[in-house]
């Protein structure tokens, strides 16, 4: 009965046919690799955002006014709601590191050699759609990250030469942040971009099946224009094995893994947020990006101020386009990494430095901890023996805010250098000129601080030393005179 | 030479070579009609997409933030107004703050929240007299210049009268480097 049923629809759309081209289609065995299960993950993840999206719709209400109340109700009155907010949260998570992943994978296989460039440009547009899904995926979460975080954008985007000013009210939907904001980002998000990535899926996965699956680079075994259709047809003809069912498994288990991996992360940590309420006038608050776009935080902090505008507005388009023209300038030759030590060492390089930026921008050491001055008191030992003047000086080091940017016994900012030791590094008359003039991170405090107080400050700060540890002295004095040479 | 066999048959005129023919002539008079209907109406829809891109006016509205005597001298206070360019659905995010330094009698400075590196809301600090930054550690001084860290400028100002005891500032847009307040 049932296989009658089959029949009669196949008989209309033809189904097998197309099954048999498409999820049938002929690969090499080599390319039933681990390595390879990369692409259909990020794919899985992608699915996973576009059902748990719709769910997350139905209740979300894409308005400034409402838009932080209607997270609040999906996490603690819609039923399940907190689980769907998590799944999305964490399915963006996992396919923008899949993603990363499977594009690093293709560039080490040289799959977007001859002839699968298209493949691979195609690819690299799916990396800024779904860069930008991140970015307006954020913003939906309106809080006070997503308030500031579109600020930041729009200074960002002024910064492009004349048409700059354009551009951000273009982002906006006006001269300032406004409702219609929340409105532009949630249409590209839901449906622009959407939109844009299911067009490109279909073209890149049109891309594999014409041009079929890179088979497993052999070092020695070199891509050349007019003996590359011949070679792979061999290999298919040798060794090629159809998708489904042969080679399908370790994508199959991978997914699962993925799949997996969403749900307990969404089980045990939950969703983000929302954090603060997205009202302006709560300024007591430390805006921060989601993961993926920390090293560009942490870029943007540590960068010196010349080279800024160009690093926001050319090293991208330099680098994108670097990407988009790769395959034209390795189109052919080794495809295996063991002979290809530049791209090794390429994505080393590329890791080190995200990873690296990526992981201080988790706790932004350049960002001052706006209530040590009041919340971190001065550790015990360093008011203990100490004179009256010195204590005046402990005084006025907590009142200035300078536990702000500067830690003692470990509490307090990271801006500057810890004091713990200071009398070791820096004589009394370098700690008067520091504290007056500033310099490099530090502002000058001469016009906020009175003599006595700076006498007081520094006095205080000439204790702080290791018991063991003689004060750093000044050579230009003759020894035997001065307070250094206590 | 490549096979363009695929495309010959999209050409009506191959169809018929005997001169104008009917299929002919309604082919391009469909093409034709589509064509004006569609420019007709991608005009206004454009116009809607990018309305926000040509910015109409120097968008500056004058704002009421309190009486005058609200502000003691010598202090920095934060004082809040609303977006005169709300949308009825604005919310909360249509309040905006700033900081309004009172110099001496009738002379102050109203600075934006919106720090010069990347727009992150500055804090102020009376006892150190300086405003911080906590997105990239950005500080500057009580009158607004750049004391340290990554900000190519001084904080933006309002430009502010007196009226009538109240003070006033112009505002309504979002500052940024190339379109200061």
């Amino acid at each position: 009965m049932l296989s009658n049923i089959a029949l009669w629809v196949d008989e209309r759309l033809h189904v097998s046919k197309l099954f048999a081209s498409t999820a049938g289609h002929t690969v090499p065995a080599s390319a039933g690799s681990w390595f390879y299960v990369f692409g259909s993950g990020t794919l899985l993840c992608f699915l996973i955002q576009i059902v748990t999206g719709i769910c997350l719709a139905f209740v979300y209400v894409p308005s400034a006014d409402e838009a932080y109340t209607s997270l609040e109700y999906l996490n603690y009155q819609q039923p399940l709601g907190w689980f769907l907010r998590a799944l999305h949260y964490w399915g963006s998570n996992f396919m923008v590191a899949i993603m990363a992943v499977h594009m690093t994978q293709v560039f080490l296989f040289g799959a977007y050699k001859y002839p699968r460039e298209l493949t691979w440009i195609s690819g690299c547009v799916l990396l800024l759609l779904t860069l930008g899904m991140a970015f307006t995926g954020q913003i939906m979460r309106f809080d006070q990250d997503a308030y500031w975080g579109l600020g930041i954008g729009a200074s960002i985007t002024g910064r492009t030469p004349l048409i700059g000013p354009n551009l951000v009210h273009l982002l906006l939907a006006g001269p300032i942040i406004a409702g219609e904001t929340l409105s532009r980002f949630f249409t590209l998000h839901v449906f622009v971009i959407p939109g844009l990535l299911i067009a490109l899926i279909s073209l890149h996965l049109r891309l594999v099946l014409t041009k079929g699956i890179n088979e497993y680079p052999q070092p020695g075994t070199v891509v050349r224009k007019d003996t590359y259709e011949q070679e792979y047809e061999a290999v298919l003809k040798k060794e090629g094995v159809p998708f489904y069912p042969a080679a399908i498994g370790k994508d199959l288990v991978f997914s699962g893994v993925v799949l997996l991996g969403i749900v307990a992360c969404a089980a045990y940590f939950g969703p983000k947020g929302p954090e603060g309420i997205p009202d302006p006038t709560q300024i007591d608050t430390v805006p921060a990006p989601d993961f993926f776009f920390l090293w560009i935080y942490a870029a943007l902090a540590l960068l010196p101020g010349y080279m800024e505008t160009f690093l926001l507005l050319i090293a991208p388009v330099l680098g994108i386009a670097l990407l988009f023209a790769l395959p034209f300038l390795s189109n052919t030759g080794e495809k295996s990494a063991r002979q290809r030590p530049v791209a090794v060492l390429s994505v080393m390089l590329l890791f080190l430095t995200l990873g690296t930026l990526i992981s201080l921008g988790t706790y932004a050491p350049w960002s001052p901890h706006m209530e040590a001055w009041s919340g971190a008191p001065t550790p015990v030992q360093y008011v203990q023996g100490r004179s009256p003047l010195e204590l005046q000086g402990a005084l006025v080091l907590q009142n200035k805010q300078c536990r702000n940017c500067h830690s003692l016994g470990g509490t307090g900012g990271l801006r500057g250098p810890a004091l713990d030791g200071v009398a070791t590094r820096l004589t009394d008359d370098q700690l008067i000129r520091q504290v007056i003039q500033g310099g490099g991170n530090m502002p000058a405090y001469g016009k906020n601080l009175t003599p006595p107080e700076v006498t007081a400050l520094v006095a205080f700060m000439q204790t702080l030393r290791p018991a063991n540890e003689p004060m750093a002295r000044n050579a230009a004095r003759s020894a035997g005179r001065g307070p250094q040479d206590k | 030479m490549k096979d363009i066999t695929p495309f010959v048959g999209l050409n009506p005129q191959q169809v018929s070579p005997a001169g104008v023919s009917r299929r002919g002539f309604l082919f391009t008079a469909g093409v034709a009609l589509n064509a004006i209907a569609a420019t007709l109406l991608a005009i206004p829809v454009i116009g809607y997409v990018f309305s926000s891109f040509r910015r109409r006016e120097p968008y500056g509205a004058w704002i009421a933030l309190g009486a005058v005597a609200h502000f003691p001298e010598q202090q920095t206070r934060l004082a809040t107004y609303r977006n005169p360019y709300t949308r009825p659905w604005d919310g909360k995010t249509a309040d905006i703050p700033c900081w309004v330094r009172r110099i001496a009698g009738e002379q102050f400075q109203v600075f934006a929240i919106n720090c010069t590196h990347l727009g992150c809301p500055v804090r102020w600090f009376q006892e150190s007299r300086l405003f911080m930054c906590p997105c990239h550690g950005g500080v500057f001084y009580e009158d607004g210049s750049h004391a340290s860290g990554p900000p190519p400028r001084g904080l933006y100002e309002y430009a502010y009268k007196i009226e009538q005891g109240q003070l006033w500032i112009q505002g309504g847009r979002l500052p940024t480097l190339s379109e200061p307040l």
